[in-house]
């Protein structure tokens, strides 16, 4: 039995939003905890266009995705909020009026008053190329993400795609095959430009091969893979005899867990109010990009200000009763007090 | 105004109109052709914008940029003649474009 994390808030996703909620609720006094199925805070930002800018955050001209990012982590540093990551939040409990218990697919269980949901367009999932019949052998042989190395010791590994994912796999998994094969569909990489060097290296060593081509069926039986069948750049058809296969197309994003915690669902957003940006679900607020309201506009300085409206409310259900002075940044010694700068 | 075919898997056509300065996905999106998901709003950063351009405007539309190739490891089947719809911009010169969607963006 795991340890309960017991605290105040609990914020699930560290896209934008759930970044500035730490902010808002810091000004408050609220002390929480930040959870994300990626392995990096920045969701959108970080994980789909890092290095693209963005124009419309107020005050900010031009700002990439990543350098919004990392301003962000320096805004709600003094707040010492615990980041989680890998961690994805599978459950959501509601034990009394402002009890809930979390639950993540890494063991983790929290206990808070408060819940904020930021959860953007859902949880980053590996895509999975469309090839008829791999469901059936999705688990057993075909696998999207490598979560212990040693499953794959012995066996013959076929890594597919030209990312950064894909070849740091190949790199790290050759070692323990028994064989390796990157198939790619060109001979030209996303991936940094060192591992890409050092599986040529590995190539020209004879301790892999690499193809050029394009997967478009499945060979096995009862989900155990023997062959995959693949296109060549040159239209001609081959087998690449493997018994797993690791696809790596990039991530996409899915509603995923959100969708069973019992709020109200609309065309999978989370509808809350405009005052306090709750769900149905008293305690339970919804931020950013997955909720959904009149007017709702995709954007993150609506997130940011769906943040503070918020943590307006997340105040009073931590200390019931009490009063919340409306005090700002620049005047209130209390507040710069909090922030480290007096 | 450019008249744009989109065609279908099954092989269904639908014709829209595209104005200069849009992309091909844009007027795709805006007319609601199925199978065009667009994920990403057109920032090059998804692969669900993907369409065959047939084979006689292949040149017309023009080659790939650098960020697109790239983004196209992403993309299902991809063939010489696959294009990131949200990459290609309408024009005059593009009048009677026809495109093929893909069963399945991915
Ligand atoms: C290419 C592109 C360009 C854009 N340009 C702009 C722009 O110029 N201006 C603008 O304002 N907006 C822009 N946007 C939109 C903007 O990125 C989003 O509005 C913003 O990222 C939403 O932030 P968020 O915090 O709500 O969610 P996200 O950024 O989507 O983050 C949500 C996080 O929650 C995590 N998560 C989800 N479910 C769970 C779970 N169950 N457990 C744990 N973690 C979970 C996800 O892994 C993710 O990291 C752009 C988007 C894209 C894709
Ligand atoms: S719309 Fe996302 S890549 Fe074209």
């Amino acid at each position: 039995m795991s340890d309960v994390i017991t605290t105040d808030a609990v914020i699930i996703g560290a896209g934008p939003c759930g970044l500035f909620a730490v902010f808002e609720l810091g000004l408050v006094d609220v002390k929480c905890h930040v959870v994300d199925i990626l392995d990096r805070p920045g969701g959108q930002c970080a994980e789909l266009y890092p290095e693209k800018p963005i124009y419309d955050i107020p005050a900010l001209p031009i700002v990439t995705g990543a350098e919004l990012t990392s301003r962000l982590l320096e805004q709600i540093k003094p707040f010492g909020a615990e980041f989680h990551y890998n961690q994805m939040v599978t459950e959501l409990i509601k034990h009394g009026d402002n009890d809930f218990e979390l639950k993540t697919d890494g063991g983790l269980v929290f206990r808070s008053k408060v819940v904020v949901i930021a959860a953007g367009g859902g949880s980053f999932q590996p895509k999975k190329p469309p090839i008829p019949g791999i469901d059936s052998y999705e688990g057993t042989s075909v696998f999207y993400s490598v979560k212990k190395m040693e499953a794959f010791r012995g066996r013959d590994v076929l890594i597919v795609g030209g990312g950064d994912s894909a070849l740091d796999w190949t790199i790290n998994l050759q070692p323990i095959a028994k064989s390796m094969t990157l198939l790619h569909r060109r001979d030209d990489f996303r991936a940094a430009p060192d591992s890409v060097k050092k599986m040529r290296e590995l190539v020209a060593e004879g301790k892999m091969q690499f193809r050029l081509g394009q997967v478009t069926g499945l060979k096995g039986e009862a989900g155990v893979l023997s062959a995959a069948t693949v296109k060549g750049n040159d239209g001609a058809t081959f087998d690449i005899a493997t018994n797993t296969m690791l696809p790596f197309f990039g991530l996409t994003m899915k509603l995923g867990p959100v969708a069973e915690w019992g709020l109200n669902l609309h065309e999978n957003l989370v509808p809350v109010d405009t005052a306090k940006f709750e769900t149905s679900t008293p305690g339970v607020f919804a931020i950013g990009d997955i909720n959904t309201y009149p007017g709702k506009l995709k954007l993150i300085l609506s997130g940011f200000h769906e943040a503070a409206l918020m943590a307006q409310q997340a105040f009073k259900y931590k200390n019931p009763g009490e009063r919340l002075l409306f005090q700002y940044t620049t005047s209130s010694s209390s507040l710069q007090k909090k922030l480290g700068v007096n | 105004m450019a008249k744009i075919t989109f065609i279908q898997h099954n092989g269904a056509e639908q014709t829209c109109d595209g104005s200069p300065g849009m992309s091909v996905m844009e007027t795709a999106i805006k007319n609601m052709v199925p199978g065009i998901d667009a994920d990403c709003g057109g920032a090059c950063a998804c692969a669900t914008c993907h369409v065959y351009v047939e084979p006689e405007w292949v040149d017309k539309a023009g080659p790939r940029n650098p960020m697109e190739e790239d983004m196209l490891d992403f993309a299902f089947d991809v063939q010489d003649s696959s294009r990131l719809s949200c990459q290609i911009k309408v024009t005059d010169a593009l009048d009677g474009l026809r495109v093929r969607v893909p069963a399945k963006q991915f």
